[in-house]
């Protein structure tokens, strides 16, 4: 009686009273919304790096290898504030754009090398076959190498986007109200260590699993032909 | 119709083809038989450039390959070429495999494109399957779609590199067949096989490659009755 009692005496004054729920909704709008931008940001620059790598033009080969190394190499957090303070603090941009350039400049090195796998795994008697029928390379490319690297790229792609989700957890770093800040600012006002975290965690959670079904189903459609 | 001077190649260190010079007139068939290792397949994938040359002139009606190289996927039309490993595009189905080279790089109209490429399916015997994906094929099958693609360029010469190496036993026939049919019609071709039967039967001249040269050549009634060399006799002892 007194564990139900606690429990639901900490759910009222952690989503209930003072519509604190209203908190977390918004903090999953606003995760939501850097996770998307930054996501598309991260396949626009993942797609030029890919393709920058697999010319095998020296220059940009350098200079792509040396984006993705930095980036895999440093800690997001790091990155986050780097470009929060030091590159576009003075600039008056929205808190919600920096932090959807951070996180898609991050993700565009995870999302280059995705992209590169993809075609690098596309066997090498494809290119073969297609260039001794007489089609130039960016035919080649366009017709046969990247409708089956897309294959091999959209599963990895919905799963970057789930990590993602996950790794924008630190946008508090630069005071912007996501999901896991919504937490936090429960904390402060319910004095509450536990409670506001679990539901953090949980709808981290239920947003994580919608994603991973669609996955699998867009991985098993994809075999479909296979 | 193909002229080869002097060809060398090496990976790295490893010279595979060690001076190749060969001849392949017009309607020919030739097929070039030998040990693994004798760079056999590197010498057929030199004559339309998979494997660029060392050293060398390789002539394709009159045209020099390596002078040529910006012009290299026109040159390729004229020379189709059939693997292995079949290398059907699996995102495309039978009849678009067929269709996509001309359809790209003659801009011929997709239904003039389709109607030969139906045509040319039905002639390696498969016009039940043109809107079939290549997984949903036999070795059999694919291997004779992937002759139509070739073929739809309308190549002059037609290379086979080992076409029936891949395929269950009981599959070899049928392809073999196509491509008895094709040399019946006048294309010159050249095979790299281990189908001796098929080297005797249908080729007007044998090449025997050995350590990168090639060790001797002629009539197939020849080489495989009374070869020449010490070791052609032994390949031959192995194989036959």
């Amino acid at each position: 009686m007194g564990l139900l009692y606690t429990l639901s005496d900490a759910l009222y004054s952690n989503l209930i009273r003072e519509s604190r729920y209203l908190l977390l909704v918004r903090g999953l709008n606003m995760t939501v919304q850097i996770s998307l931008y930054a996501l598309l940001i991260g396949i626009v620059i993942g797609l030029l790096v890919a393709v920058a790598r697999i010319t095998h033009i020296k220059v940009l080969d350098g200079i792509a290898k040396l984006y993705v190394d930095v980036i895999r190499g440093t800690p997001v957090v790091v990155q986050l504030v780097i470009i929060y303070y030091a590159v576009l603090a003075g600039s008056g941009l929205p808190k919600l754009l920096i932090a959807s350039v951070a996180f898609g400049i991050n993700s565009g090195a995870y999302v280059s090398e995705l992209i590169r796998a993809g075609i690098m795994a596309v066997d090498k008697g494809q290119m073969e076959a297609a260039r001794s029928l007489g089609l130039s390379y960016f035919q080649t490319m366009r017709f046969v190498i990247v409708p089956q690297a897309v294959k091999n790229i959209l599963p990895a792609l919905v799963n970057e986007a789930i990590v993602m989700l996950k790794e924008t957890s630190v946008a508090g770093y630069i005071a912007l109200d996501d999901l896991t800040r919504a937490g936090n600012v429960i904390r402060s006002r319910t004095f509450d260590p536990y409670t506001p975290f679990l539901l953090v965690a949980a709808v981290y959670l239920y947003a994580t699993t919608i994603m991973t079904f669609f996955a699998t189903k867009l991985e098993r459609r994809l075999h479909a032909s296979d | 119709m193909i002229k080869v001077e002097g060809l060398y190649k090496s990976f790295g260190e490893l010279e595979v083809l060690k001076g190749v010079n060969a001849h392949v007139g017009k309607s020919e068939v030739v097929c070039i038989i030998g040990a693994s290792g004798s760079g056999k397949s590197t010498f057929l994938r030199c004559i339309n450039l998979l494997e660029v040359p060392t050293a060398g002139k390789i002539y394709i009606e009159g045209v020099e390959l390596m002078e040529h190289r910006r012009e290299i996927d026109k040159l390729r039309q004229k020379v189709g070429m059939v693997f292995q490993q079949f290398n059907l595009f699996p995102n495309l189905s039978v009849i678009e495999n067929v269709m996509l080279a001309p359809v790209q790089t003659r801009k011929l109209d997709r239904t003039a494109a389709r109607d030969k490429a139906a045509a040319l399916l039905e002639q390696v015997g498969l016009s039940d399957k043109l809107s079939e994906y290549p997984n949903r094929l036999s070795g059999g099958q694919k291997q004779r779609v992937a002759i139509a693609r070739a073929l739809a360029m309308d190549p002059d010469i037609m290379l086979f590199d080992e076409p029936t190496s891949a395929l269950d036993p009981e599959m070899v026939g049928e392809v073999l067949n196509v491509m008895k049919k094709l040399a019946q019609d006048g294309m010159t071709m050249v095979t790299v096989t281990h189908e001796m039967g098929f080297a005797r039967e249908v080729s007007d001249r044998v090449l025997f490659m050995d350590e990168g040269v090639i060790a001797e050549e002629g009539p197939p009634a020849e080489i495989f009755t009374h070869p020449s060399q010490a070791r052609t006799r032994d390949f031959l002892a192995k194989v036959l």
